[in-house]
């Protein structure tokens, strides 16, 4: 089989090893979608607030079904010596990691359509203004946030420590990069924190393609996670570990 | 391959060491833990690079990690996990897909013996079932060369029964098969040749019911006045001839008399006895 098919079967192998686990689907998958719901319900009241929730949500999404999935994943299937079995298969390396972050990938862009959907829907907020810079954003967030999570795994030592590690990241970082509240009322230390870091631009960058409004600059926002994307990618392909 | 050397930092795994196995044949590595088997083996498929000497697998330098050799070398790793939450039969139909010429994946786990398990997860075996799938998924691309490293190790004897049968069917299979093991009676049972490993290097080689003799070599004992007198003899011809002819010049008999070749284990135990103190 051509490298083509076999990242098409890894692909689908992951499909179903993902819906198999109920407990990690959930972690990944339905968790933004409860907070979501959770908050929009309980306190975002009027449409500013639930025009900053559906998009700051959208990124947390990206963020969980990609740098999280892939960081604790893959720090499982090296631990477990997965990673090593295939390297010893004719299996071509970019096949088997198309087929493994392609899985997360489509992860992020369910996440991100339910997320908009459900905001529709559910809360009144209008479809996107500009589902072009919506799907651009996504992919640009989708490359970040994954190779950073495949970039990270290098450095979590076991699958013990895999959620402790990601969990110190993700956490803090949802709650400074503009996810729940605008990132604008944070005290200014914080403030550029998360500046600095990319998630606060992607949902910059998707909050410009969902509300429109023009308070975000899109193109420091594409340009922020773009070199971020950069300089993971780097990381993750330099310092990868199959065992 | 021929003097291999492999270092970790100044640390020696693997120091000189040369051997050639044949076509259809069970080479067996036979040593103690830590003499330097696995980083042999890890080097021969191309998971690890050489520090010096040269290598060749299949006619392939296995540090290039050519595709073409991928193909046709099947590898049993000491310990190596598998998605928990696919089946049997979904693994090993995955993992044939990555091959030119993949076997059929229930013909392969039938054998491996593991065809009323086909249906099951794999986070549902025992151990020993666990290998057998290890052992399907290294089968699965109908390799020529298959590398198992400690294949029975944490077995029950029963397990290890299985695991040598599937063996054994590879070599009727006309498969070569490279196996590093740790249990002298697995290497004695399925090996064609042996080489004794001892810190990086082979100390003795051959097949294992001829392996040298050593400084122990034969052992001549006979009794004499309700006595075992024993003589060690690395030329058994001379000294029976000796004996014999002394008796006979006596007018006795060489009662209950033996020759007896160490046995496997008496060789790997006095070639490995002194790890310690070099």
């Amino acid at each position: 089989m051509n490298p083509m098919g076999l990242a098409w079967e890894q692909f689908r192998l992951e499909r179903k090893l993902f819906w198999r686990n109920p407990s990690a689907a959930f972690f990944n998958f339905l968790l933004p979608l409860l907070l979501l719901v959770l908050i929009a319900t309980a306190f975002a009241t009027d449409d500013t607030e639930l025009e900053i929730l559906i998009p700051g949500i959208a990124g947390m999404g990206v963020l969980a079904t990609t740098f999280t999935a892939l960081a604790y994943n893959l720090t499982w299937l090296r631990d477990e010596g997965v990673l090593k079995r295939i390297r010893g298969t004719p299996m071509p390396a970019g096949a088997y990691l198309a087929g493994f972050i392609g899985s997360a990938t489509l992860n992020a862009i369910l996440q991100v359509t339910l997320v908009v959907t459900i905001g529709n829907l559910l809360y009144g907020v209008d479809w996107p203004q500009d589902p072009l810079m919506l799907a651009g954003f996504t992919l640009l967030g989708v490359i970040c946030f994954a190779a950073l999570g495949v970039a990270f795994s290098h450095i979590i030592p076991n699958e013990e420590a895999a959620p402790a590690y990601t969990n110190a990241i993700f956490l803090p970082v949802i709650f400074i990069s503009g996810v729940f509240y605008s990132a604008n009322e944070l005290p200014e230390a914080l403030k550029v924190v998360a500046e600095a870091l990319p998630l606060k631009h992607l949902v910059d960058g998707l909050s410009e393609a969902i509300v429109g409004g023009g308070s975000a600059d899109v193109g420091t926002a594409a340009l922020v996670v773009a070199a971020w994307a950069a300089v993971a990618l780097f990381l993750a392909v330099r310092f990868f570990r199959w065992e | 391959m021929t003097d291999l050397h492999k270092a970790y930092g100044p640390v020696e795994a693997v120091r000189g060491l040369s051997f050639e196995v044949e076509r259809g044949e069970v080479f067996g590595l036979l040593g103690p833990n830590g003499a330097g088997k696995t980083t042999t083996v890890e080097i021969l498929e191309g998971y690890r690079r050489r520090s010096a000497g040269e290598v060749r697998v299949l006619g392939h330098d296995p540090a290039t990690r050519d595709r073409d050799l991928q193909q046709r070398v099947g590898i049993v790793l000491q310990s190596c996990g598998i998605y928990p939450r696919v089946t049997v039969r979904e693994a090993v139909r995955h993992f044939g897909k990555a091959y030119d010429h993949p076997r059929d994946a229930d013909e392969t786990i039938e054998l491996v013996g593991l065809g009323e398990k086909a249906d099951a997860r794999t986070k549902e075996l025992s151990g020993g079932q666990r290998r057998r799938l290890d052992l399907a998924l290294a089968l699965v691309g109908d390799p020529e060369l298959v590398f198992l490293d400690e294949p029975t190790t944490g077995f029950d004897p029963a397990a290890r029964r299985t695991a040598w049968g599937v063996v054994r069917a590879l070599k009727e299979l006309g498969k070569t098969v490279l196996l590093t093991t740790h249990y002298l009676d697995e290497a004695q049972e399925l090996a064609d040749r042996v080489a004794i490993v001892k810190e990086g290097r082979i100390v003795a080689e051959g097949p294992p019911d001829q392996l040298g003799p050593g400084s122990s070599g034969y052992r001549v004992s006979y009794l004499s006045g309700g006595n075992r007198v024993e003589h060690q003899t690395d030329d058994p011809t001379e000294l029976l001839h000796r004996l014999t002819r002394d008796a006979i010049a006596r007018g006795e008999r060489l009662d209950g008399l033996e020759v007896t070749r160490p046995t496997l284990e008496e060789v790997y135990l006095e070639l490995t006895a002194d790890a310690d103190s070099t």
